[in-house]
């Protein structure tokens, strides 16, 4: 595969390679047969091949010194300018073809290929293959980007590869513009490369993710793959052959809406901890149980449908063509005129959700509900990234963003398994715990949302705090959660769980013992992971931060402070 | 029959039958070893590489390996003796002549192995 443009050189430039032999054989053949003259004009030798070989190589390639090395005579003259045009006609071919080689796509993208294969081999650092970089791969892509992990980006859309480029990541980012659903593709951006983590299909295509995890279950059944789907049939498809995780955005907002109606300090906390982490902190949602009106009973409004009855929201649906709508009233229309709204019962109803799959039409129903009645709770689909602005713009008290809702899950999965754990534990508690925990976050973060990450206390990732764990060292959490710039200051971070052997400890207290080997939950910005994560590593950080010495760590420093601190104990005596 | 094979075939033969011609005849003697002959060996030789490029086969490779170590040992013959006869003036001396066809000969023999190439490829042909 690397050799294959030196191939491809070679196989085009064989017929003026050949060419380019044969006239300099004729040229220098006959050059050493037509005889001279010498400086008296009488006949000479002709030239040996030798000079016959200098005379035509600086003849052929233009540069011309003249007869060299006697003047010429007549004949050689008309032998010399028959070839002049030989050698000329052979070395314009040559040039052109190498340069018409050059511009050649074929030739340009084999040449692209191999400058990716070899990025990606070259990765030393565990990466993730983001299949489809649209909207959703994009900020899938940026996330990844400020957490420090690298990935490979494979993207159909040879423009979208491009802006890539243009964007300007901190990690070396190898990106392919090649169609994800070919196994090959996949292969060259490192599908079995050693240091692959996972693989995120997310492209817009329904069939192109599945063929990828497929793909991916086949060629690298070790490791997961996460995929999105957004009809029923493809995610049972996906999850029939073991795929990891599927994301079906629909789903998973329409639950989110359920939980915030049925518990909203539970919603707020998995909202907080599962955003992209040090975005702006999101508006907190509350919305209110009664009657609603949903606009679009399509698979989006069966999903809502299905999820928000058993919360105990009575839907009334609109929508334009007939549909299946069982027991629930539906009238006719598109919600986009104030007389359809009216009819569906706006006045007496507390909450409306704009579920088309038109961004425009979302809006102007949003809009018109609102002018009808003000205090209503306006749910707003998005569909298309672009309009961001006008969805700001008008404010809605819920917008949903499938490419949003399933970059945060990704990332969420990927970045913190830890997370699904403390999620799940969080169903046992009740909404006072929540909101306790919520307005802890909220304080900590100052306005933006935490990175929530963990980290093992092992050899590996916490070099310092291990070793002294293995030596029985009694160290508590709250000793740990400190400034590592001043120890006086405590560190803005959150314990959120810590997993211990097969025991989980939710939120544990300051006094909480640390063993080895314990894996701990961090809700933090990000500046305060590296702060903890430099304490936990460097044994001189970790000095500092338990007992307020200033070490250098060096050797001998250390051995002259324990013989001054040995006879200072001897002279006390 | 095809075109492309007997061109190729007929370079590959000519630059070891060339080679042999100028190869043959007593190592010492200049007026046995004719200067055109070399030319024509190294210029068939070049074009018999030319012709083997782009071929990524093992065999091919094996082809283009034999090819270029002719026309390596063929260029240093063809550069001892301009360097004999014109850089230095010593001439055509049994030392130099025999040091110019010893170089021809090992040519030679990676001609050989190209043919014996070529003999076993056709051979494990079975078309």
């Amino acid at each position: 595969m690397v050799n294959s443009a030196f191939f491809l050189v070679l196989r085009r430039m064989r017929a003026p390679i050949i060419v380019l032999t044969v006239i300099y054989g004729i040229a220098v053949i006959g050059l050493t047969l037509v005889p001279g003259v010498d400086a008296e004009g009488r006949p000479a030798p002709p030239l040996s091949f030798f000079h016959a070989f200098y005379f035509i190589s600086y003849t052929a390639t233009t540069i011309g010194f003249g007869e060299i090395p006697t003047a010429f005579s007549d004949a050689q003259r008309l032998w010399v300018t028959i070839c002049i045009y030989l050698t000329v006609v052979g070395w314009s071919y040559s040039v052109l073809t190498l340069i018409a080689l050059l511009q050649d796509r074929g030739f340009q993208k084999t040449l692209t290929v191999n400058r990716f294969v070899r990025r990606v081999r070259r990765l030393k650092e565990p990466f993730y293959l983001v299949c489809g970089c649209g909207e959703t791969g994009n900020l899938i892509c940026h996330t990844l980007d400020r957490l420090g992990h690298a990935f490979v980006v494979v993207e159909k859309d040879d423009l979208r590869v491009q802006e890539l480029d243009l964007q300007d990541f901190k990690t070396d980012t190898p990106a392919l513009a090649a169609d994800a659903r070919k196994p090959d593709n996949l292969l060259l951006a490192g599908l079995k490369h050693a240091k692959c983590r996972a693989v995120l299909a997310v492209t817009n295509d329904e069939e192109a993710n599945l063929a990828i995890a497929i793909a991916v279950r086949l060629l690298n059944p070790c490791i997961p793959v996460i995929a999105r789907a957004r009809t029923p049939s493809v995610a049972a498809n996906m999850a029939s052959f073991g795929t990891d995780h599927i994301i079906n955005p629909f789903a998973r907002f329409a639950e989110h809406l359920a939980l915030a109606v049925a518990a909203p300090e539970r919603f707020r906390l998995i909202e907080l901890l599962t955003a992209l982490p040090q975005t702006p902190m999101p508006e907190p949602h509350r919305p209110p149980a009664g009657r609603w009106i949903l606009c679009g009973y399509g698979r989006f409004g069966h999903l809502l449908a299905s999820h928000l009855r058993p919360a105990g929201i009575e839907l009334t649906i609109i929508e334009p063509e007939s549909a299946d709508s069982g027991s629930l009233p539906t009238i006719r229309g598109y919600g986009t005129e104030a007389e359809t709204l009216l009819q569906a019962g706006i006045a007496e109803a507390s909450g409306i959700i704009a579920g088309s799959n038109d961004d425009v039409n979302n809006l102007s129903i949003a809009v018109t509900a609102n002018e009808l009645k003000p205090s209503l709770f306006v749910v707003a689909r998005q569909n298309h990234s672009v309009n961001t602005p006008l969805f700001a713009a008008y404010g809605a008290d819920f917008t949903m963003v499938p490419g949003r809702i399933v970059a945060q899950e990704c990332i969420a999965i990927l970045t913190t398994p830890l997370l699904a754990a403390f999620l799940d534990l969080l169903r046992e508690r009740d909404e006072a715990w929540s909101a306790c925990l919520v307005g802890r976050l909220e304080a900590q973060g100052r306005g933006r949302t935490p990175a929530v990450w963990s980290i093992k206390l092992n050899i590996a990732e916490s070099q310092a705090i291990y070793r002294l764990l293995m030596q029985h060292r009694v160290i508590s959490l709250g000793e740990i959660l400190r400034d590592g710039t001043d120890r006086g200051t405590p560190l803005r971070a959150t314990t959120l769980l810590v997993r211990r052997d097969k025991q989980l400890i939710l939120l544990p207290p300051d006094d909480f013992r640390l063993l080895p080997g314990d894996e701990l939950l961090l809700a933090s910005s990000l500046a305060a992971r590296r702060n903890l994560e430099l304490t936990l590593h460097n044994p001189n950080e970790l000095d500092y931060v338990l007992t307020g010495r200033e070490t250098s760590g060096s050797w001998l420093w250390n051995r002259g402070a324990a013989r001054a601190k040995a006879a200072g104990l001897g002279s006390s005596d | 029959m095809n075109l492309e094979k007997v061109i190729f075939g007929f370079f590959i033969v000519l630059a070891a039958t060339l080679n042999f011609g100028f190869f043959i005849g007593d190592i010492e003697r200049p007026e046995l070893h004719n200067v055109y002959e070399l030319a024509a060996a190294l210029i068939v030789s070049l074009i018999a590489t030319a012709l083997k490029f782009g071929d990524r086969t093992q065999i091919g490779a094996i082809h283009l390996s034999t090819s270029l170590v002719a026309d390596l040992q063929l260029i240093a013959a063809a550069i001892t003796w301009g360097v004999a006869v014109h850089v230095t003036g010593v001439g055509m001396t049994p030392h130099v002549t025999s040091s110019v066809v010893s170089l021809s000969g090992g040519a030679l023999f990676a001609n050989i192995v190209s043919v014996v190439i070529l003999i076993v490829e056709t051979v494990m042909l079975r078309r």
